[in-house]
């Protein structure tokens, strides 16, 4: 091929590092969720050593910045004897960052359900399994679906960062486009609306997920706030 | 294991006067235009100029849905081409400026809303001009509500400056690389590296959260 190439050229070359950007973040996002759960719920333990434990991990991985951890994982370890595969190291290092964003996610969501209903579910004699299960979660969980929502978003505009760990994702494949002389400008602008676009897919997605969940909760609400846009923001701020 | 205290600390000094060189002074240069930005952002959109109020929002929703990095990479590859050179330094401060002014305007839109509509009301009574209104009356009551959440988004821009290492500037992240380039010892700069930005940004976050809760004993 002579000259520069444009941008259709250049569209599978995007789709195929699209696919690596999405497998990290698919991945990404569900270790999070899981340890967002499972840190969440030891930061709400009463014994101190489980507590202790979950507000480390959480302070540690929310203080260290993330592409520090990034990088970390992928340069530094292989040092200390452990080497992981790039992919690999691009999940653990988002969903341990965002993991510890999302488990004060869970704690404040189940704080925040009523102290009644706690009391209610002692009341009528259920176990203590049965409370958090049938009671307590299926109301904390319409609750963080925004919150989840938002760090999601912020996990997936890091996902760039995969190309300097030697991912070809999405970044790196427009960073090929330059290098092969094409026009950066529409390049970027073209990546940047891909991000977008994707986004606020997920977003429509999480406001359905939210009107489902409190539905079920007898709490409807009309079909326009489907069409609520959430307002992203860093992880530090989040409600 | 193979970790050296003896070389952790050689580094040291070469991390640190680059963290305070560069990754401070983008945090605070980054925190200024982002702050004034942002109230710019804010003030057009609260006095409903047409157009320009309606541009403020879309540009606002766009920049907050796209990675900060492509917007970097955006400022400091595809401008030259257009005929705009700037230096690395100058294209992280006003990257990560304009993309926190997104974030920070509607923190300064939540901080007007706050200022009780009697505010508005006695500064017609007293016949003060629009321009005295905003900037003696409302501002310093908004501005002052939202310095906590202003300073929470220091901090995230502050973990964030480790982006602009790929746009060539040598900050904590981009020296640490270099040493373990040099030296094929990527342990200790990367550890000490992350340990830095941990001994920075958690007495700070415990600081905020007692500043918030003193200013809100108000």
């Amino acid at each position: 091929m002579d000259g520069p190439p444009g941008l259709l050229d250049w569209v599978p070359n995007l789709m195929r590092g699209l696919g690596n950007t999405m497998l990290v973040t698919l991945f990404g996002t569900l270790l999070m969720l899981v340890l967002a759960v499972v840190l969440g719920l030891m930061a709400r333990s009463h014994r101190l050593p489980v507590r202790g434990v979950a507000r480390v991990v959480i302070e540690f991985f929310r203080g260290t910045s993330l592409p520090i951890q990034l990088f970390w994982l992928y340069f530094a370890l292989p040092m200390a004897g452990f080497r992981l595969e790039p992919i690999v190291a691009g999940v653990v290092a988002f969903g341990l960052n965002y993991g510890a964003y999302g488990a004060e996610v869970v704690r404040g969501a189940i704080n925040a359900v009523p102290k009644p209903q706690w009391e209610a579910a002692t009341a009528l004699n259920l176990s203590s399994r049965q409370r958090m299960t049938r009671v307590i979660w299926p109301q904390a969980i319409p609750l963080m679906i925004p919150a989840m929502n938002n760090l999601f978003i912020q996990l997936f505009k890091s996902t760039p960062l995969l190309f300097a760990i030697s991912i070809s994702d999405i970044m790196f494949m427009g960073e090929s486009f330059r290098f092969a002389g094409g026009n950066s400008t529409a390049m970027y602008l073209l990546l940047m609306v891909i991000y977008f676009v994707i986004a606020y897919a997920v977003t429509l997605l999480a406001n359905l997920a939210e009107v489902a969940v409190k539905s079920r909760l007898g709490q409807h609400e009309g079909i326009r706030s489907l069409f609520r846009t959430r307002k992203p923001v860093p992880q530090e701020v989040a409600p | 294991m193979n970790w050296s205290w003896e070389f952790a600390f050689e580094i040291l000094p070469e991390l640190l006067e680059h963290f305070v060189q560069y990754t401070l002074v983008a945090t605070v240069l980054g925190t200024i235009v982002g702050a004034a930005l942002g109230l710019i952002f804010a003030v057009i959109r609260q006095l409903r100029i047409p157009l320009l109020a309606q541009l403020t929002t879309a540009f606002i929703e766009f920049v907050r849905s796209t990675p900060l990095l492509i917007q970097l990479f955006f400022l400091f590859y595809a401008l030259p081409g257009m005929g705009v050179t700037l230096s690395p330094m100058f294209v992280g401060v006003l990257g990560l400026g304009v993309h926190y002014a997104c974030y920070m305007a509607d923190v300064y839109r939540s901080g007007i809303d706050a200022v009780p509509k009697g505010q508005w009301e006695a500064s017609v009574a007293l016949h003060l001009p629009p321009r005295i209104t905003w900037q003696r009356v409302v501002l310093p009551q908004a501005i002052r509500n939202v310095l906590p959440a202003l300073g929470n988004y220091a901090i995230a821009m502050f973990k964030e400056t480790p982006f602009l290492a790929f746009i060539t500037v040598p900050e904590l992240l981009r020296t640490a690389q270099s040493i373990g380039g040099e030296t094929f010892r990527y342990l200790e700069p990367f550890t000490m590296a992350g340990l830095i930005f941990l001994a920075a940004s958690y007495p700070t976050a415990l600081l905020l959260r007692r500043m918030e809760y003193r200013l809100a004993a108000y």
